[in-house]
């Protein structure tokens, strides 16, 4: 990748980031840091990657370590997320 | 050409639905679709990984995926909500593990492409490396796995010289034209070390920043070996949680009145310190705590942690229900660290089914303390001690707290007569208009509520 444009894309996501936080009420912390470790769990896509490249035992080996942390980084932040989210409710209309 | 136009386009797609996940969960009526998304954006990138052209040990990836997934799905199922925050850290440990690994995968392949890609592979390696050891120690200390500080003589200057070693062994990796399997290996343990060495004597008070800080780590680390595999979704997510997660740190050590910094390199006053704290404790029973709320107006409950451990909160929801059948406004009042992490309470609280627009943080209700004729506190001390407020002596002085002091009456539900969390004096204890009420929140709130049932009928 040409290194211009990936400085690029690290300025504006970076800005992206900071963006979208900042307008996160504090009720919502707990559940965003985890939303947001959860986000990362993408590191899974470059495990997999890294493991179908690939080739000696222990390339193999340390691929399929990095694709079974990746995998609970994503499911495990998934689920803690989603558990928490869906117990915030309004208080009912009657 | 076309699988690759596919798996872009893909890629494309699940960033735009990080972010806008990560949005949806700026509120709360859009936060549940928000995690949704994002997860939507995670299943395709994950799907179209494995069309990836020229791709081997599949059935490796699938046995990974299925045990990694699995087991964090079903530990991930059953966590309490007390115990969220150390989840959260290792998770988070995971992601800087697998980031770590990315980058040791190519080591050993040895196809390193120009100093840029090493350098970058190389710094992600260590904030990998660093956030997983961390985030490993952090959980064992807040799961109680690992129950004392430890703090090394000089640690601050073992810290620094460690931290120069690795980094100077980083160096001469990005430097040396070729692959160097023994000052890679030497790398990964220096760096894992590093991570422990820093984690190992910070304080359980002071874990949710640092949890907060690997976070941010992590997703830098991910962002950098994105650049490193040319995966432009890795670098997005990651870097977009790297800025998010060091605004996030920032936030919360400043709820705390500890510069990150301090966190990270002095020590909380052990125990004790500040003046000592001169009256006596009064105490009160249930029945008449229960009549002092029933004939309120207005009743402020400040919840804490000791709370959500003694699992008393469904209680307290029920004791409100009652109140405020009997005509009394009842509204929360939420410290930004109470709990564990900000926010953590506020999911306690939504677990035992109080709506979140009874609840509100410390800016909110400050000033309406002073018309509350009851603020009741359970399970609280550091962040309603007046201390923070007049004793410059005091190891949280300059803390914002929540002036619980200024309602008309409070009462506090305790366990006994010792000190908090922390083991600082609380002079809120001992002024004239507090009154003690003593027990384990479940019990002493269950009381309470049978006597405002009696005085109802």
């Amino acid at each position: 990748m040409d290194g211009f444009v990936a400085i690029y894309i690290f300025m504006l996501a970076a800005f992206t980031g900071y963006e979208v936080i900042s307008r996160v009420p504090v009720i919502l912390h707990t559940p965003l840091m985890s939303g947001s470790n959860f986000v990362h769990g993408v590191v899974l896509v470059g495990g997999m990657i890294a493991l179908g490249q690939a080739e000696t035992p222990l390339e193999q080996a340390i691929g399929f370590v990095a694709v079974l942390l990746g995998a609970a980084n994503a499911a495990g932040g998934y689920v803690v997320t989603e558990r928490m989210l869906a117990m915030f409710k309004a208080k009912e209309k009657n | 050409m076309a699988i690759k136009w596919l798996i872009d386009a893909s890629y494309f797609v699940a960033a735009i639905l990080f972010i806008l996940g990560l949005k949806g969960m700026s509120s709360p009526v859009t936060a549940r679709k928000g995690i949704v998304w994002a997860g939507v954006g995670m299943v395709l990138a994950t799907v179209v990984t494995f069309l990836t052209p020229g791709m081997n040990n599949f059935a490796l990836m699938i046995i990974a995926i299925a045990i990694g997934g699995a087991l964090a799905w079903i530990s991930g199922k059953k966590v309490a909500m007390t115990d969220m925050p150390q989840m959260v850290a290792i998770y988070n440990g995971m992601g800087g593990g697998a980031a770590a690994a990315i980058a040791a995968v190519e080591f050993a392949r040895g196809e390193m492409h120009g100093v840029v890609v090493t350098l970058l592979a190389t710094l992600g390696a260590l904030i990998g490396a660093v956030s997983f050891a961390g985030s490993v120690v952090a959980w064992a200390k807040l799961q109680g796995v690992m129950k004392k500080a430890f703090r090394l003589p000089a640690q601050n200057g073992v810290n620094i010289l460690l931290a120069l070693v690795t980094v100077g062994v980083g160096a001469a990796i990005v430097i040396a034209p070729q692959v160097d399997p023994t000052l890679v290996g030497a790398f990964f343990i220096l760096a894992l070390v590093l991570g422990t060495v820093i984690t190992l004597p910070i304080g359980g008070a002071d874990m949710p920043v640092v949890i907060s800080l690997f976070n941010a780590f992590t997703g830098l680390a991910v962002g950098f070996e994105g650049f490193v595999m040319g995966i432009p979704a890795l670098i997005i997510a990651g870097i977009v949680v790297g800025a998010a997660g060091t605004l996030l740190t920032q936030l919360m050590a400043k709820a705390m009145n500890r510069p990150i910094s301090n966190i990270l390199f002095v020590p909380m006053a052990a125990a004790g310190g500040g003046e000592a704290v001169e009256g006596e404790q009064k105490e009160v029973g249930a029945m008449d705590a229960a009549a002092m709320m029933r004939y309120a107006s207005k009743v402020i409950i400040v919840p804490g942690y000791g709370m959500a451990v003694a699992g008393a909160q469904h209680k307290v929801w029920e004791m409100t229900e009652l109140l405020e059948e009997a005509g009394v406004d009842v509204s929360f009042a939420i410290h930004p660290v109470a709990g564990r992490m900000p926010g953590h309470m506020n999911v306690l609280l939504a677990e035992a089914g109080v709506p979140y627009d009874k609840i509100f943080d410390l800016e909110e209700i400050n000033g309406d303390f002073p018309q509350a004729d009851v603020a009741l506190v359970i399970g609280a001390n550091d962040v309603v001690n007046p201390s923070a407020r007049t004793d410059k002596s005091s190891p949280i002085y300059g803390m914002p707290i929540l002036n619980a002091d200024m309602a008309q009456n409070v009462i506090v539900v305790k366990r006994g007569k010792g000190t908090g969390y922390s083991g600082i004096e609380n002079a809120l204890f001992y002024k004239d208009n507090t009154r003690l009420l003593y027990g384990s929140a479940q019990q002493a709130i269950g009381e309470v509520i049978q006597h405002v049932k009696a005085l109802s009928v």
